[in-house]
């Protein structure tokens, strides 16, 4: 299913949607902060510098922190499909990262009541496409 | 003219401002409040509301436009001072003053000072947002003796149409991480489910809040609510509230309005020659935080608002028992609770703001949250949080002055990433 928005990408975040184009998740890493950084920068949020700025490979693999449900967006290209969910993720090797999902399964279904969203659930990055030759990260429950 | 954009004090220790008691808050004034601009009545444009809302915050502190040598303000009143037009834009134009943005949805401190005559002005600064940065960039501007008598500008307007209405269907810039996912208020409702789930309370505990909002703000001249719809609001009206997002509803959301507001504020020494009395700043604090990572969490949340209660207290030498008049930013309601606990403001702990809503909240009750109404209750001018305090200072509140101490009061805004503290009292410290 077509996505309502497509991302278009920066100098800073090229390298994220390239991989996201060859199947890997990857986030900043500083190396003399020893700390990952998502969303993706300039700089190291903590030192201020990019002489150290990196990217790493992720497992792919997060828990569901919580969600949210929209029903009334400000985002008009979304409004078809309200009442929609928003699912958080962290990454399960540094729960600190997380990044939005609306879970695979649930994208597009326009929930008609609450959904049983499991806390704390496994989830695993699988790449759907957003426009042609524009995959994105989005997160499917490990059943 | 020099612009200024280092004054802000938000690297700690900030320690006791060494200005504090050199600048005083002296008057207000406000201009009629719509809910929209029709685009056409230039009467009514949000140029035209400023110069009545300067005109009338003139005329409170007794002085004339000569009197003024500085000017500061807001140019939009919109995130990050953006002029309207950049959400509602393009639109026709008419005869000058009103043949560009300046003066019809935007208004500079150049357009005014051209506008009004004002002859002596030596500062303007347009680009501070919003009004409690306002208020401590022009104490510091005071402090610093970069002027002595400024007028203090907030214009903030609302369009025809739906407010901030995103068409788009590409995402540039940061807006690439919600906008992808459709994330927009939602993030509002998920720290706030945070919340919730981390103190086991739930969204119907925010309604006695609400209520009393609304009931402080029908008592304010200037709400909108009290102009437009003075009605009484219930605890059922705001349970029965159309969802936005998961644990957001439209009552938790505060109305936009077209308002303008003005103050004066002057050095210590001419401050007693005018006419209301004095209401000195004692402090100034700001701070800009950013996420762990992409979304901001309930952990994030409470150690912002914690840095920023701990600075306001050092810099101002305070502490939570000394507070009379408590305005902590409520546009979002469901922002406030995370204010009056970093605060802990009538000893109220992490996890205890609902608890508190239900007790007794009340106007002449011994704890009167948001005596002005906040935003839910007056509409989104968010200049409550600095007129209802001066006045409860001033002793001129009316039927809203609360019935205990009013000599010291701090307001707070207005995100938990982005922050501002003021506190004020009745005496120079």
């Amino acid at each position: 299913m077509a996505r309502p928005i497509v991302p278009v990408p920066d100098p800073a975040t090229q390298p994220f949607w390239d991989a996201c184009n060859e199947g890997k998740l990857i986030v900043q890493y500083c190396s003399v902060c020893d700390r990952r950084q998502f969303p993706p920068e300039a700089a190291c949020r903590d030192c201020g510098f990019n002489f150290h700025l990196t990217w790493q490979e992720t497992s792919g693999r997060a828990k569901i922190v919580g969600y949210s449900i929209t029903y009334d967006s400000r985002l008009v290209q979304w409004h078809p499909l309200q009442p929609f969910l928003n699912v958080i993720v962290a990454l399960e090797e540094d729960p600190v990262i997380n990044f939005h999902t609306n879970l695979i399964d649930d994208f597009g279904t326009n929930l008609s009541e609450e959904p049983d969203i499991p806390i704390g659930a496994t989830c695993e990055v699988q790449f759907v496409e957003a426009e042609p030759g524009r995959m994105i990260p989005e997160w499917k429950l490990v059943k | 003219m020099a612009r200024e954009v280092n004054w802000e004090r938000n690297h700690d220790p900030v320690g006791i401002w060494n200005g504090r008691g050199k600048a005083a808050l002296i008057a207000r004034g406000h201009s009629p409040t719509d809910r929209r601009w029709d685009g056409e009545s230039l009467d009514k444009s949000l140029g035209a509301f400023m110069m009545i809302a300067v005109q009338n915050a003139l005329d409170d502190a007794g002085i004339t436009i000569d009197d003024v040598d500085g000017i500061i303000g807001s140019a939009g009143g919109q995130p990050g001072g953006a002029p309207l037009s950049d959400v509602w834009g393009p639109r026709p134009y008419f005869d000058p003053p009103y043949d560009s943005e300046d003066g019809l949805t935007h208004v500079t401190g150049q357009w005014l000072r051209q506008q009004m005559g004002f002859k002596n002005i030596k500062y303007i600064n347009n680009h501070g947002d919003p009004i409690w940065n306002l208020i401590g960039q022009a104490a510091q501007a005071i402090a610093d003796g970069r002027a002595e008598t400024v007028v203090v500008t907030y214009p903030n307007g609302n369009l025809p149409g739906r407010y901030h209405q995103d068409p788009t269907n590409e995402a540039r810039g940061p807006a690439v991480w919600p906008n992808t996912w459709g994330w927009g208020l939602s993030g509002q409702g998920f720290t706030f489910n945070q919340y919730c789930q981390k103190y086991g309370t739930n969204h119907d505990r925010m309604a006695p809040f609400v209520v009393q909002e609304r009931k402080n703000g029908l008592l304010w001249e200037h709400s909108y609510y009290a102009q437009h719809e003075p009605g009484e609001f219930t605890e059922e009206d705001y349970l029965n509230g159309r969802m936005i997002a998961r644990d957001l509803s439209i009552f938790d959301c505060d109305r936009p309005v077209l308002a303008a507001a003005a103050y004066i504020m002057t050095t210590a020494e001419k401050a007693k020659d005018m006419k209301q009395t004095p209401v000195y700043i004692w402090d100034h604090t700001e701070s800009l935080f950013s996420p762990r990572s992409l979304v901001q969490t309930i952990d994030d949340t409470e150690e912002w608002t914690d840095i920023q209660a701990q600075r306001s207290y050092n810099g101002s030498g305070i502490t939570a028992d000394d507070i009379d008049v408590f305005a902590p930013y409520d546009g979002f309601a469901v922002f406030t609770q995370y204010y009056i606990e970093a605060w802990g403001w009538r000893g109220v702990k992490r996890g205890e703001a609902h608890d508190f809503y239900a007790g007794d909240i009340s106007l002449k009750g011994p704890n009167p949250l948001n005596s002005g109404g906040g935003n839910m209750g007056t509409g989104r001018m968010r200049t409550v949080f600095i007129t209802d305090p001066l006045e409860q200072l001033q002793n001129r509140a009316g039927e809203r002055q609360i019935t205990g101490r009013a000599e010291i009061a701090v307001s707070h805004g207005v995100l938990p990433v982005r922050a501002a503290t003021v506190v004020r009292s009745t005496t120079p410290g």
